[in-house]
């Protein structure tokens, strides 16, 4: 057996290659309870490798053809043994390494690891994030259903915008005129060949690098980074290190197999994701919605103003992509310690408060017309009671037109418009008829669908809108009403 | 003083270094060359296609239906997503005593969704962002910059036929095509 090993070390070179990088020093800090810190880029790493082990098993049975694609999911969940839980642990995972990238990111971020003389660290590191999105997005698409199918439409109608180019790249990225056969067939080789080749290939040199230039040490309030004297520091710094297959590396393994265990967990509980509806472009009434990463740009593609989304759609990438690849030699030196860095905790706090909140109007519904309000949500019996035939007439108006999958009668409805249950309190009959005929704001002018004896009846009905004993809204330039009067309009 | 000429051994190493970089470079050509007219096939366009909706006698005046057909666009192995919609609209006879249609994309002028028509109050309405037109196709409110898509459509005899619609985009529309 000894023989056999010297035999193989002779020829591999096991103890002057690949020990020395496992057992190469690290800053003593990074070892100790500062450790914890620095796990979240390992924890990736081991969700990638879940990836790529459920992607394997996926592609042996997985059919990429527009036709048979979404039968071949349904017999992953039903009928191929365990081939529930591989769907379900490949969509959690993907999750999980979503998240975990953008953790690993805003560590590394807030200890200012990104300085000298790790930028390219940092650049390769987003890279990663960029091809990690870039898989998620493209492995929704493999989901074949209805989100998937008008997730690639929206995603096209997007490219699509950029000057001169957009009907070019639209064709590249649709394979053809139209979404179909093609498109699945170029994003099943984008999810399984390319994306996954620049990834793995992106993150040996983004290990390369961290190797290279060694793990930050923990960063120090009061110790800045200057570029002429960090080196020699560092060096220092690691005469006093530890190796790195000891205590580092026991957390990053507690904490990769807590991650496993809850990847694991929530996979087995919840189960596959979808497919959802069958992806037939004919049929009207789709809800789609993007996987969870993508929820808050979902959110804001619905909430922006028309006016600034195109240049935003246009703008923003690149902008982000300046921002994010130029960080590390636009703050190349200094403080490191979030402590000395108000600004840029606070930039993490605002952009974290914002992508949470974002994704958590998309899960909600970011107030899409609710496509069955008007048919699937009656007007509540107490807002009718005691009313005028006038004013019931009015409520039919309202439901019969569609008003109630963009407006909610107390909180049942859509939520594209404001609530109508107490509008009688805040618009006066004289603004009720102008909004109706004319529209405004995000609702359509109602003038030409609506006959007067309907605008009539549906007015009558809003201006009653009211809590018991409240008065109607009135124009401040008119006189006050006595009570008698308020009384009359009840 | 006179120049020597390079040893000749010096001189062969030149050549054959110049002579690799010059196959190299043709190689590479004509391996990318190729691969690039595969990898633009996608930008090819096809004659357009014309795809039968029905009589023109089928459609009543003032009515917005929404039709469903195989697009002549599809791959053989497209299944369902082969498939399209439009709505159509009969508007009568126009000035010159001929048929007056409207056919709509069913693609939102936003970002592409699905819309669905509600006769009850004219409109149409997109599921996705909000999107809002009125029943001839224009913008009512929401997200879309401009009205819905209109497809290219005649009549042939006495029957109504639409050119087959690609993925509209704002750029690339059904009736401009870039």
């Amino acid at each position: 057996m000894k023989k056999l090993l010297a035999w193989l070390e002779h020829r591999v070179g096991f103890r002057d290659s690949i020990l020395p990088m496992l057992m190469h020093p690290i800053p003593r800090g990074a070892a100790g309870p500062m450790g914890w810190w620095y796990v979240f880029g390992s924890a990736s790493m081991t969700l990638l490798a879940i990836q790529i082990l459920t992607g394997i098993g996926l592609a042996l049975v997985y059919v990429p053809s527009a036709d048979k694609a979404y039968e071949s999911l349904l017999y992953l969940n039903y009928e191929q043994p365990m081939g529930w839980f591989l769907r379900a642990l490949h969509n959690t995972s993907a999750g999980g390494m979503v998240l975990m990238v953008a953790i690993h990111m805003t560590q590394v971020f807030l200890h200012g690891s990104f300085k000298y003389p790790r930028e390219l660290t940092w650049i390769l590191g987003v890279c990663l994030l960029f091809l990690t999105l870039g898989l998620a997005f493209t492995g929704q698409v493999l989901r074949w259903d209805g989100d998937a199918y008008w997730g690639l439409g929206v995603g096209a109608a997007m490219a699509g915008r950029v000057p001169i180019l957009g009907p070019y790249i639209v064709r590249l990225l649709l394979g053809g005129p139209i979404i179909g056969a093609d498109t699945l067939s170029r994003f099943f080789a984008l999810h399984v060949f390319i994306l996954p080749g620049l990834l793995l290939v992106t993150l040996g040199l983004h290990l390369w690098v961290v190797l290279r230039k060694g793990i930050s040490e923990p960063p120090v309030p009061g110790e800045p980074v200057d570029p002429t004297t960090y080196d020699a520091k560092y060096h220092e710094e690691l005469k006093k290190g530890v190796p790195f297959l000891g205590d580092a590396v026991v957390k990053d393994g507690l904490f990769s197999a807590l991650v496993v265990i809850t990847v694991v967990v929530i996979a087995a509980v919840f189960g596959p994701k979808g497919p959802g509806a069958y992806p037939d472009p004919t049929l009207p009434g789709a809800d789609p919605k993007p996987d969870w990463p993508f929820l808050w740009t979902y959110a804001a593609l619905t909430l922006l103003p028309a006016e600034v989304e195109t240049p935003l759609i246009l703008t923003a990438p690149l902008v982000l992509l300046v921002v994010l690849f130029g960080l590390p030699f636009y703050a190349n030196r200094g403080e490191r310690a979030p402590s000395r860095r108000p600004l840029a905790v606070l930039g993490v706090i605002v952009l974290w408060s914002l992508l949470i909140v974002l994704t958590l109007i998309g899960i909600k519904g970011p107030g899409a017309p609710t496509m069955d309000g008007w048919s699937g949500i009656p007007v509540p019996v107490d807002m009718v009671k005691r009313s005028s035939p006038v004013q019931l007439a009015g409520a039919a108006v309202l439901q019969n037109k569609q008003c109630r999958n963009c407006h909610a009668l107390e909180g049942k409805g859509g939520i594209r418009g404001p609530d109508l249950t107490n509008v009688g309190t805040r618009l006066t009959r004289d603004e009720l008829i102008r909004q109706v005929i004319q529209g405004g704001g995000l609702m359509p002018a109602y003038g030409k669908q609506l006959k007067p004896h309907e605008v009539t009846a549906l007015v009558e009905f809003l201006v009653n809108c009211r809590p018991a004993g409240e008065t109607p809204a009135r124009n401040p330039a008119q006189p006050v009403p006595t009570r008698t009067t308020a009384r009359a309009e009840n | 003083m006179t120049m020597s000429s390079p040893p000749p051994e010096e001189s062969r190493r030149g050549f054959l270094l110049w002579l690799t970089s010059a196959l190299g470079a043709l190689a590479t050509l004509l391996l990318a060359v190729p691969f690039l007219g595969y990898l633009l096939g996608p930008l090819k366009r096809k004659a357009p296609d014309w795809h039968p909706l029905g009589k023109v006698d089928d459609f009543p005046l003032d009515q917005t239906k929404l039709l469903t057909f195989p697009n002549p666009l599809r791959q053989p192995w497209d299944g369902k997503t082969g498939m399209t919609g439009v709505y159509v609209r009969y508007k009568g006879v126009n000035k010159e005593g001929k048929h007056d249609f409207m056919v709509l994309a069913m693609n939102c002028a936003h970002l592409g969704c699905p819309v669905t028509w509600f006769p009850q109050s004219g409109l149409f309405l997109c599921p996705c962002h909000g999107g809002v037109y009125y029943e001839d196709g224009s913008r009512a409110s929401g997200p879309p910059p401009r009205g819905m898509f209109h497809c290219v459509w005649k009549v042939d005899g006495d029957t109504l036929l639409v050119e087959a619609p690609h993925f509209p985009t704002l750029q690339d529309t059904l009736t401009h095509p870039a």
